[in-house]
Protein backbone atom coordinates (compact mmCIF):
# COMPACT_ATOMS: atom_id res chain seq x y z
CA UNK A 1 0.00 0.00 0.00
CA UNK A 2 0.87 3.56 -0.22
CA UNK A 3 2.03 5.79 2.85
CA UNK A 4 -1.19 7.26 4.30
CA UNK A 5 0.80 10.49 5.66
CA UNK A 6 3.07 13.15 4.87
CA UNK A 7 6.67 13.48 6.55
CA UNK A 8 7.48 10.16 6.77
CA UNK A 9 11.41 9.67 7.35
CA UNK A 10 12.95 7.25 4.55
CA UNK A 11 16.39 5.43 6.50
CA UNK A 12 17.62 3.70 3.74
CA UNK A 13 18.23 5.22 0.40
CA UNK A 14 20.95 5.43 -2.01
CA UNK A 15 22.75 8.04 -3.79
CA UNK A 16 25.92 7.23 -5.77
CA UNK A 17 28.89 9.34 -6.63
CA UNK A 18 28.79 9.56 -10.58
CA UNK A 19 32.21 8.94 -11.36
CA UNK A 20 35.91 8.95 -9.72
CA UNK A 21 36.49 12.46 -11.30
CA UNK A 22 33.67 13.81 -8.89
CA UNK A 23 35.98 12.80 -6.18
CA UNK A 24 39.06 14.02 -6.63
CA UNK A 25 38.79 17.90 -5.95
CA UNK A 26 37.83 16.62 -2.10
CA UNK A 27 41.39 14.90 -2.56
CA UNK A 28 44.97 15.57 -1.58
CA UNK A 29 47.57 16.80 -3.99
CA UNK A 30 49.64 13.66 -3.92
CA UNK A 31 46.08 11.59 -3.87
CA UNK A 32 45.20 13.22 -6.99
CA UNK A 33 48.37 12.57 -8.41
CA UNK A 34 47.89 8.88 -7.45
CA UNK A 35 44.58 8.69 -8.78
CA UNK A 36 45.22 10.20 -12.05
CA UNK A 37 48.23 8.53 -13.22
CA UNK A 38 47.68 5.44 -12.55
CA UNK A 39 44.75 5.62 -14.12
CA UNK A 40 42.39 4.62 -11.18
CA UNK A 41 39.76 7.21 -11.62
CA UNK A 42 39.04 5.04 -14.95
CA UNK A 43 37.62 2.42 -12.50
CA UNK A 44 34.18 2.56 -11.29
CA UNK A 45 34.46 1.14 -7.64
CA UNK A 46 31.26 -0.53 -8.11
CA UNK A 47 30.83 -3.27 -5.44
CA UNK A 48 29.72 -6.55 -6.99
CA UNK A 49 26.94 -7.08 -4.90
CA UNK A 50 25.61 -4.12 -7.15
CA UNK A 51 26.38 -4.78 -10.43
CA UNK A 52 25.60 -1.44 -12.52
CA UNK A 53 23.55 -3.22 -15.41
CA UNK A 54 21.83 -5.69 -12.71
CA UNK A 55 17.93 -5.11 -12.70
CA UNK A 56 18.24 -4.76 -9.16
CA UNK A 57 20.32 -1.93 -9.06
CA UNK A 58 18.22 0.73 -10.08
CA UNK A 59 14.28 0.59 -10.91
CA UNK A 60 13.64 0.46 -14.46
CA UNK A 61 11.26 3.62 -13.90
CA UNK A 62 13.98 5.24 -11.95
CA UNK A 63 17.32 4.94 -13.89
CA UNK A 64 18.22 8.17 -14.71
CA UNK A 65 18.70 9.72 -18.34
CA UNK A 66 22.78 9.51 -19.11
CA UNK A 67 24.19 12.80 -18.08
CA UNK A 68 21.78 13.74 -15.63
CA UNK A 69 22.71 14.28 -12.27
CA UNK A 70 21.00 12.11 -9.65
CA UNK A 71 19.72 14.71 -7.85
CA UNK A 72 16.84 15.65 -9.59
CA UNK A 73 16.05 11.99 -10.12
CA UNK A 74 16.04 11.59 -6.43
CA UNK A 75 13.50 14.83 -5.80
CA UNK A 76 11.37 14.20 -8.62
CA UNK A 77 11.43 9.93 -7.56
CA UNK A 78 11.67 9.68 -4.40
CA UNK A 79 11.22 12.70 -2.14
CA UNK A 80 8.24 14.17 -3.63
CA UNK A 81 6.19 11.26 -4.12
CA UNK A 82 6.86 9.52 -0.96
CA UNK A 83 5.93 13.45 0.50
CA UNK A 84 8.88 12.61 2.84
CA UNK A 85 10.60 14.69 5.21
CA UNK A 86 13.51 13.39 5.28
CA UNK A 87 15.52 10.80 3.29
CA UNK A 88 18.77 9.38 4.94
CA UNK A 89 21.31 8.37 2.05
CA UNK A 90 24.15 5.92 2.06
CA UNK A 91 26.64 5.89 -0.31
CA UNK A 92 28.49 2.53 -0.28
CA UNK A 93 31.38 3.52 -2.69
CA UNK A 94 33.60 0.12 -3.60
CA UNK A 95 36.41 2.06 -2.52
CA UNK A 96 35.41 0.58 1.08
CA UNK A 97 36.80 -3.08 -0.12
CA UNK A 98 40.27 -1.26 -1.36
CA UNK A 99 42.65 -3.13 0.69
CA UNK A 100 45.47 0.08 0.97
CA UNK A 101 43.76 1.56 3.90
CA UNK A 102 45.62 4.93 3.26
CA UNK A 103 44.13 5.30 -0.46
CA UNK A 104 40.58 3.66 0.97
CA UNK A 105 40.29 6.84 3.98
CA UNK A 106 41.05 8.73 1.29
CA UNK A 107 38.02 7.78 -0.90
CA UNK A 108 36.13 7.71 1.81
CA UNK A 109 36.95 11.24 2.79
CA UNK A 110 36.63 12.72 -0.55
CA UNK A 111 32.69 10.64 -0.77
CA UNK A 112 31.61 12.47 2.22
CA UNK A 113 32.80 16.00 1.53
CA UNK A 114 31.07 14.99 -2.12
CA UNK A 115 28.39 14.32 -0.17
CA UNK A 116 28.04 17.14 1.82
CA UNK A 117 29.01 19.62 -0.70
CA UNK A 118 26.77 18.04 -3.83
CA UNK A 119 23.74 16.80 -2.34
CA UNK A 120 23.31 17.53 1.82
CA UNK A 121 24.24 21.80 0.46
CA UNK A 122 21.35 21.53 -2.45
CA UNK A 123 18.67 19.58 -0.54
CA UNK A 124 17.98 20.17 2.66
CA UNK A 125 15.52 17.27 3.17
CA UNK A 126 18.41 15.06 2.87
CA UNK A 127 20.85 13.30 5.67
CA UNK A 128 23.67 10.99 5.49
CA UNK A 129 25.63 8.84 6.66
CA UNK A 130 29.53 8.87 6.84
CA UNK A 131 31.35 6.17 5.11
CA UNK A 132 34.59 4.50 6.85
CA UNK A 133 37.28 1.83 5.67
CA UNK A 134 36.60 -0.25 8.54
CA UNK A 135 39.77 -2.27 7.85
CA UNK A 136 41.60 1.02 9.85
CA UNK A 137 39.66 1.74 12.63
CA UNK A 138 41.83 4.62 13.62
CA UNK A 139 41.59 6.40 10.64
CA UNK A 140 37.72 4.98 10.46
CA UNK A 141 37.37 7.25 13.76
CA UNK A 142 39.43 10.31 12.18
CA UNK A 143 37.06 10.24 9.39
CA UNK A 144 33.98 10.52 11.58
CA UNK A 145 35.94 12.94 13.53
CA UNK A 146 36.41 15.49 10.64
CA UNK A 147 32.48 14.75 9.63
CA UNK A 148 30.82 14.65 13.11
CA UNK A 149 30.75 18.32 13.47
CA UNK A 150 28.26 18.47 10.61
CA UNK A 151 24.44 17.38 11.87
CA UNK A 152 23.39 16.36 8.60
CA UNK A 153 25.55 12.97 9.11
CA UNK A 154 23.66 10.94 11.13
CA UNK A 155 25.41 7.54 11.13
CA UNK A 156 28.43 5.85 10.40
CA UNK A 157 28.28 3.47 7.26
CA UNK A 158 30.14 0.13 7.28
CA UNK A 159 28.87 -3.00 4.81
CA UNK A 160 28.19 -5.91 6.72
CA UNK A 161 30.99 -8.41 5.28
CA UNK A 162 34.06 -7.05 6.06
CA UNK A 163 37.49 -8.08 7.63
CA UNK A 164 36.01 -9.38 10.92
CA UNK A 165 32.92 -10.14 12.59
CA UNK A 166 31.84 -6.63 13.56
CA UNK A 167 31.28 -7.00 17.28
CA UNK A 168 34.84 -7.74 17.65
CA UNK A 169 36.79 -5.11 19.84
CA UNK A 170 39.15 -4.32 16.90
CA UNK A 171 36.39 -1.86 15.52
CA UNK A 172 35.61 -0.59 19.14
CA UNK A 173 37.06 2.71 18.46
CA UNK A 174 34.43 3.14 15.61
CA UNK A 175 31.27 2.95 18.02
CA UNK A 176 32.95 4.70 20.70
CA UNK A 177 32.96 7.60 18.43
CA UNK A 178 29.70 6.88 17.11
CA UNK A 179 28.29 7.24 21.12
CA UNK A 180 30.75 10.30 21.31
CA UNK A 181 29.04 12.22 18.87
CA UNK A 182 25.36 10.93 18.60
CA UNK A 183 25.64 9.07 15.52
CA UNK A 184 23.76 5.56 14.67
CA UNK A 185 25.38 2.40 13.49
CA UNK A 186 24.37 2.04 10.07
CA UNK A 187 25.32 -1.13 8.66
CA UNK A 188 23.96 -2.39 5.29
CA UNK A 189 24.45 -5.01 3.49
CA UNK A 190 26.94 -5.65 1.34
CA UNK A 191 31.00 -6.76 1.57
CA UNK A 192 34.52 -5.72 1.15
CA UNK A 193 35.07 -9.24 -0.26
CA UNK A 194 37.36 -10.48 2.18
CA UNK A 195 35.53 -13.56 3.16
CA UNK A 196 33.09 -15.72 0.87
CA UNK A 197 29.57 -14.52 1.46
CA UNK A 198 28.70 -17.78 2.70
CA UNK A 199 30.68 -19.51 5.14
CA UNK A 200 31.29 -22.48 3.53
CA UNK A 201 33.15 -20.86 0.58
CA UNK A 202 32.14 -18.79 -2.77
CA UNK A 203 29.03 -18.68 -4.64
CA UNK A 204 28.22 -19.24 -7.92
CA UNK A 205 25.81 -16.55 -8.82
CA UNK A 206 25.07 -13.02 -7.94
CA UNK A 207 21.57 -14.18 -6.49
CA UNK A 208 22.84 -16.35 -4.38
CA UNK A 209 24.96 -13.54 -2.68
CA UNK A 210 21.98 -10.86 -2.42
CA UNK A 211 19.60 -13.79 -0.95
CA UNK A 212 22.44 -14.62 1.79
CA UNK A 213 23.16 -11.01 2.92
CA UNK A 214 20.40 -12.21 6.09
CA UNK A 215 22.87 -14.48 7.39
CA UNK A 216 25.65 -11.85 7.46
CA UNK A 217 22.93 -9.69 9.59
CA UNK A 218 22.42 -13.14 11.78
CA UNK A 219 26.15 -13.15 11.99
CA UNK A 220 26.69 -9.37 12.48
CA UNK A 221 23.69 -9.97 15.46
CA UNK A 222 25.26 -12.81 16.77
CA UNK A 223 28.67 -11.42 16.75
CA UNK A 224 27.37 -7.95 18.76
CA UNK A 225 25.46 -9.75 21.32
CA UNK A 226 28.47 -12.57 22.61
CA UNK A 227 31.24 -9.76 22.46
CA UNK A 228 28.99 -7.07 24.70
CA UNK A 229 29.23 -4.28 22.31
CA UNK A 230 25.57 -3.59 23.97
CA UNK A 231 27.01 -3.56 27.41
CA UNK A 232 30.15 -1.76 26.15
CA UNK A 233 28.19 0.74 24.54
CA UNK A 234 24.77 1.57 26.06
CA UNK A 235 23.72 4.38 23.78
CA UNK A 236 25.26 3.03 20.53
CA UNK A 237 21.79 2.44 18.04
CA UNK A 238 22.41 -0.28 15.63
CA UNK A 239 20.54 -0.15 12.57
CA UNK A 240 20.87 -3.07 10.27
CA UNK A 241 20.07 -1.36 6.41
CA UNK A 242 18.72 -3.37 3.26
CA UNK A 243 18.68 -6.41 5.90
CA UNK A 244 15.11 -7.87 5.73
CA UNK A 245 13.56 -8.76 9.04
CA UNK A 246 11.43 -12.01 8.33
CA UNK A 247 14.10 -13.82 9.54
CA UNK A 248 14.23 -12.54 13.07
CA UNK A 249 11.89 -14.12 15.13
CA UNK A 250 14.51 -17.25 14.46
CA UNK A 251 17.55 -15.62 15.56
CA UNK A 252 15.53 -14.16 18.88
CA UNK A 253 14.71 -17.78 19.68
CA UNK A 254 18.03 -19.19 18.67
CA UNK A 255 19.61 -16.68 20.66
CA UNK A 256 17.93 -16.58 23.85
CA UNK A 257 17.63 -20.83 23.78
CA UNK A 258 21.04 -21.31 23.03
CA UNK A 259 22.55 -18.49 26.01
CA UNK A 260 20.50 -20.59 28.54
CA UNK A 261 23.19 -23.37 28.25
CA UNK A 262 26.38 -20.96 27.01
CA UNK A 263 25.78 -18.14 29.76
CA UNK A 264 28.43 -19.02 31.32
CA UNK A 265 31.18 -18.34 28.42
CA UNK A 266 29.90 -14.62 27.70
CA UNK A 267 28.79 -13.22 31.24
CA UNK A 268 28.75 -10.16 30.60
CA UNK A 269 24.87 -10.68 28.89
CA UNK A 270 23.20 -10.62 31.59
CA UNK A 271 19.59 -10.96 30.20
CA UNK A 272 17.56 -13.13 27.62
CA UNK A 273 18.97 -11.76 24.30
CA UNK A 274 15.76 -11.29 22.93
CA UNK A 275 15.08 -8.33 25.64
CA UNK A 276 18.41 -6.88 24.28
CA UNK A 277 17.80 -7.47 20.52
CA UNK A 278 14.33 -6.28 20.85
CA UNK A 279 15.55 -2.73 22.65
CA UNK A 280 19.04 -2.04 20.85
CA UNK A 281 18.59 -3.23 17.14
CA UNK A 282 16.57 -1.46 14.42
CA UNK A 283 16.28 -2.90 10.89
CA UNK A 284 15.13 -0.89 7.53
CA UNK A 285 11.28 -2.12 6.10
CA UNK A 286 12.53 -2.49 2.58
CA UNK A 287 12.91 -5.60 1.07
CA UNK A 288 10.00 -6.95 2.50
CA UNK A 289 10.11 -10.98 2.36
CA UNK A 290 7.04 -11.89 3.23
CA UNK A 291 4.44 -13.06 1.21
CA UNK A 292 1.75 -10.64 0.56
CA UNK A 293 -0.56 -12.45 2.19
CA UNK A 294 -1.33 -9.79 5.62
CA UNK A 295 -2.07 -12.59 7.79
CA UNK A 296 1.24 -13.96 7.14
CA UNK A 297 3.59 -10.63 7.94
CA UNK A 298 1.31 -10.10 10.97
CA UNK A 299 2.34 -13.33 12.41
CA UNK A 300 6.12 -12.36 11.51
CA UNK A 301 5.42 -8.94 13.69
CA UNK A 302 3.70 -10.69 16.36
CA UNK A 303 6.66 -13.12 16.85
CA UNK A 304 9.03 -10.19 16.52
CA UNK A 305 7.01 -8.93 19.19
CA UNK A 306 7.90 -5.44 19.04
CA UNK A 307 6.23 -1.78 17.30
CA UNK A 308 9.96 -0.07 17.63
CA UNK A 309 12.03 -2.37 15.85
CA UNK A 310 10.91 -1.19 11.88
CA UNK A 311 11.91 1.77 10.00
CA UNK A 312 10.97 2.99 7.31
CA UNK A 313 12.65 2.96 3.99
CA UNK A 314 12.36 2.77 0.32
CA UNK A 315 16.20 1.48 -0.60
CA UNK A 316 15.76 3.93 -3.45
CA UNK A 317 16.71 3.41 -5.95
CA UNK A 318 16.65 -0.50 -5.93
CA UNK A 319 13.75 -2.04 -7.56
CA UNK A 320 11.86 -3.57 -3.93
CA UNK A 321 8.42 -2.58 -4.97
CA UNK A 322 6.27 -1.45 -7.41
CA UNK A 323 4.87 1.94 -8.22
CA UNK A 324 4.61 3.94 -4.87
CA UNK A 325 3.35 0.51 -3.05
CA UNK A 326 6.04 1.14 -0.03
CA UNK A 327 4.26 -0.03 2.63
CA UNK A 328 3.36 -3.97 2.74
CA UNK A 329 -0.41 -4.59 3.48
CA UNK A 330 -2.35 -5.14 6.87
CA UNK A 331 -0.20 -2.54 9.34
CA UNK A 332 -2.43 -0.44 11.48
CA UNK A 333 -2.15 2.87 11.25
CA UNK A 334 -0.34 3.27 14.49
CA UNK A 335 2.48 0.99 13.73
CA UNK A 336 2.61 2.99 10.13
CA UNK A 337 3.22 6.37 12.54
CA UNK A 338 5.65 4.28 14.35
CA UNK A 339 7.56 3.00 11.70
CA UNK A 340 7.14 6.09 9.78
CA UNK A 341 8.16 8.70 12.02
CA UNK A 342 8.46 7.79 15.58
CA UNK A 343 10.98 5.09 15.53
CA UNK A 344 13.21 6.84 12.73
CA UNK A 345 13.84 9.73 15.33
CA UNK A 346 14.64 7.16 17.85
CA UNK A 347 17.03 5.04 16.06
CA UNK A 348 19.03 8.38 14.57
CA UNK A 349 19.16 10.98 17.71
CA UNK A 350 20.69 13.36 15.40
CA UNK A 351 17.52 14.21 13.27
CA UNK A 352 15.93 15.79 15.73
CA UNK A 353 18.46 18.24 16.13
CA UNK A 354 20.07 18.34 12.21
CA UNK A 355 17.97 21.39 11.19
CA UNK A 356 20.18 22.95 13.05
CA UNK A 357 23.80 23.17 11.92
CA UNK A 358 26.28 21.49 14.89
CA UNK A 359 28.30 24.46 14.91
CA UNK A 360 25.07 26.84 15.35
CA UNK A 361 24.08 25.01 18.21
CA UNK A 362 27.38 25.27 19.92
CA UNK A 363 27.53 28.59 19.36
CA UNK A 364 23.97 28.80 20.87
CA UNK A 365 24.80 26.73 24.05
CA UNK A 366 27.83 28.95 24.61
CA UNK A 367 25.74 32.25 24.05
CA UNK A 368 23.22 30.77 26.75
CA UNK B 1 5.17 -34.53 56.75
CA UNK B 2 7.31 -37.16 57.85
CA UNK B 3 11.12 -37.11 58.82
CA UNK B 4 13.45 -39.24 56.75
CA UNK B 5 17.32 -39.70 57.55
CA UNK B 6 19.36 -39.45 54.85
CA UNK B 7 22.72 -39.91 56.29
CA UNK B 8 25.16 -39.25 59.08
CA UNK B 9 25.93 -35.44 58.60
CA UNK B 10 29.71 -36.20 58.44
CA UNK B 11 29.24 -38.72 55.20
CA UNK B 12 28.56 -35.56 53.11
CA UNK B 13 31.56 -32.76 53.06
CA UNK B 14 31.14 -29.70 52.56
CA UNK B 15 31.12 -29.29 48.27
CA UNK B 16 29.83 -32.44 48.11
CA UNK B 17 26.21 -34.24 47.70
CA UNK B 18 24.95 -37.48 48.02
CA UNK B 19 21.73 -38.75 45.95
CA UNK B 20 19.35 -40.42 47.72
CA UNK B 21 15.92 -42.59 47.40
CA UNK B 22 13.13 -41.35 49.82
CA UNK B 23 9.86 -42.38 49.66
CA UNK B 24 10.17 -42.93 46.05
CA UNK B 25 11.74 -39.79 45.52
CA UNK B 26 15.69 -39.40 43.62
CA UNK B 27 16.74 -36.44 45.86
CA UNK B 28 20.11 -34.60 45.93
CA UNK B 29 21.26 -33.37 49.34
CA UNK B 30 24.18 -31.11 49.00
CA UNK B 31 26.88 -29.72 51.71
CA UNK B 32 27.38 -26.17 50.77
CA UNK B 33 29.89 -24.83 53.06
CA UNK B 34 28.17 -26.98 56.22
CA UNK B 35 24.57 -26.10 55.05
CA UNK B 36 22.27 -28.52 53.84
CA UNK B 37 19.96 -28.57 51.17
CA UNK B 38 17.86 -30.61 48.84
CA UNK B 39 16.90 -30.68 45.51
CA UNK B 40 14.54 -33.06 43.43
CA UNK B 41 17.17 -35.02 40.99
CA UNK B 42 14.82 -33.72 38.43
CA UNK B 43 15.93 -30.51 36.02
CA UNK B 44 12.42 -28.88 35.29
CA UNK B 45 13.19 -27.94 32.03
CA UNK B 46 13.40 -31.67 30.37
CA UNK B 47 13.74 -33.78 33.48
CA UNK B 48 17.41 -34.68 33.36
CA UNK B 49 19.22 -35.94 37.09
CA UNK B 50 20.33 -32.53 37.46
CA UNK B 51 21.79 -33.38 40.47
CA UNK B 52 24.46 -35.39 38.83
CA UNK B 53 25.65 -32.09 37.17
CA UNK B 54 28.09 -30.26 38.43
CA UNK B 55 28.60 -28.01 41.34
CA UNK B 56 30.41 -24.70 40.63
CA UNK B 57 29.77 -20.79 41.20
CA UNK B 58 28.15 -17.82 39.87
CA UNK B 59 29.95 -16.72 36.84
CA UNK B 60 29.20 -12.82 36.23
CA UNK B 61 30.98 -9.84 34.77
CA UNK B 62 31.33 -6.30 35.03
CA UNK B 63 30.83 -5.89 31.45
CA UNK B 64 33.35 -7.43 28.33
CA UNK B 65 36.31 -9.13 29.01
CA UNK B 66 35.65 -8.65 33.42
CA UNK B 67 35.03 -11.77 34.53
CA UNK B 68 33.70 -12.90 38.00
CA UNK B 69 33.41 -16.11 39.64
CA UNK B 70 30.75 -15.40 42.75
CA UNK B 71 29.24 -17.46 45.79
CA UNK B 72 31.57 -20.76 44.85
CA UNK B 73 29.74 -23.96 45.43
CA UNK B 74 26.68 -22.68 45.61
CA UNK B 75 25.27 -23.72 41.84
CA UNK B 76 24.49 -26.37 39.97
CA UNK B 77 24.71 -26.77 36.41
CA UNK B 78 22.25 -30.14 34.77
CA UNK B 79 24.19 -31.96 32.82
CA UNK B 80 21.94 -31.87 30.00
CA UNK B 81 21.89 -28.47 28.76
CA UNK B 82 24.11 -26.19 31.21
CA UNK B 83 20.96 -24.37 32.88
CA UNK B 84 22.19 -23.43 36.18
CA UNK B 85 20.24 -23.63 39.46
CA UNK B 86 21.06 -21.80 42.93
CA UNK B 87 21.36 -24.94 45.26
CA UNK B 88 20.20 -22.85 48.39
CA UNK B 89 16.10 -22.03 46.56
CA UNK B 90 16.64 -24.40 43.60
CA UNK B 91 16.11 -21.00 41.37
CA UNK B 92 17.07 -21.22 37.50
CA UNK B 93 19.27 -18.47 37.18
CA UNK B 94 18.56 -18.05 33.18
CA UNK B 95 14.96 -18.07 33.91
CA UNK B 96 14.23 -17.67 37.60
CA UNK B 97 10.20 -16.57 36.69
CA UNK B 98 9.42 -19.36 35.26
CA UNK B 99 12.26 -22.24 36.57
CA UNK B 100 12.68 -23.41 39.67
CA UNK B 101 13.85 -26.93 40.82
CA UNK B 102 11.73 -28.42 43.84
CA UNK B 103 13.22 -27.80 46.94
CA UNK B 104 12.76 -30.11 49.89
CA UNK B 105 13.08 -28.83 53.91
CA UNK B 106 16.17 -30.50 55.15
CA UNK B 107 17.64 -30.15 58.99
CA UNK B 108 20.00 -31.78 60.74
CA UNK B 109 19.23 -33.26 64.14
CA UNK B 110 20.97 -35.07 66.67
CA UNK B 111 20.41 -39.08 66.75
CA UNK B 112 19.12 -38.45 70.48
CA UNK B 113 16.16 -37.01 69.53
CA UNK B 114 15.48 -39.51 65.89
CA UNK B 115 13.38 -42.05 67.51
CA UNK B 116 12.42 -43.95 64.30
CA UNK B 117 13.62 -43.85 60.19
CA UNK B 118 14.52 -45.95 57.50
CA UNK B 119 18.16 -45.52 58.49
CA UNK B 120 19.42 -48.97 59.48
CA UNK B 121 18.77 -49.94 62.91
CA UNK B 122 22.10 -50.89 63.93
CA UNK B 123 24.09 -47.91 62.80
CA UNK B 124 21.41 -45.49 64.16
CA UNK B 125 22.01 -47.71 67.90
CA UNK B 126 25.75 -47.46 67.52
CA UNK B 127 25.99 -44.14 66.32
CA UNK B 128 22.93 -42.33 68.26
CA UNK B 129 25.77 -39.44 69.61
CA UNK B 130 25.87 -38.52 65.60
CA UNK B 131 23.97 -35.41 63.69
CA UNK B 132 22.03 -36.72 60.78
CA UNK B 133 20.51 -35.25 57.52
CA UNK B 134 16.86 -35.21 58.21
CA UNK B 135 14.73 -34.73 55.03
CA UNK B 136 10.94 -33.53 55.24
CA UNK B 137 8.66 -35.23 52.66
Amino acid sequence: MKLPLDGAIDCDAHMSVPNVAALLPFMSDYWRDQIVNRYIDRSGFNLMSYPPRSPFTVRDDWRPAPDTDGLDGLRRNLLEPFRLSTAICHTLHGSIALFNEDMGAEFCKAVNSWVARERLDREPRLRASILVHAQNPALAVEEIERCAEDARFVAVLVPVMGDNPLGRRIYWPIYEACERHGLSLAVHAGSTYRHAPTAAGWTSFQSEDYVLQSSAFENLIVSFLAEGVFQKFQDLKLVCMESGFTWLPTLIWRSSKTWRGVRTEVPWLDRVPSEIIRERIRLTLQPVDAPRDAKILNRILEQIASDDMLLFSTDYPHSQFDGEDVLPDGLSDDLIRKIAIDNPLAAFPRLASAHVGHKEQKRQEIAQ
Amino acid sequence: MTRHVIARADEIAPGSSRIVTVAGREIGVFNVGGDFYALANRCPHAGAALCEGFISGLVGADGPNKYRLERKGEFIRCPYHGWEFDIRTGQSWCDPNSMKVRQFSITVAPGETLVKGPYVAETFAVQVEENYVVVDL
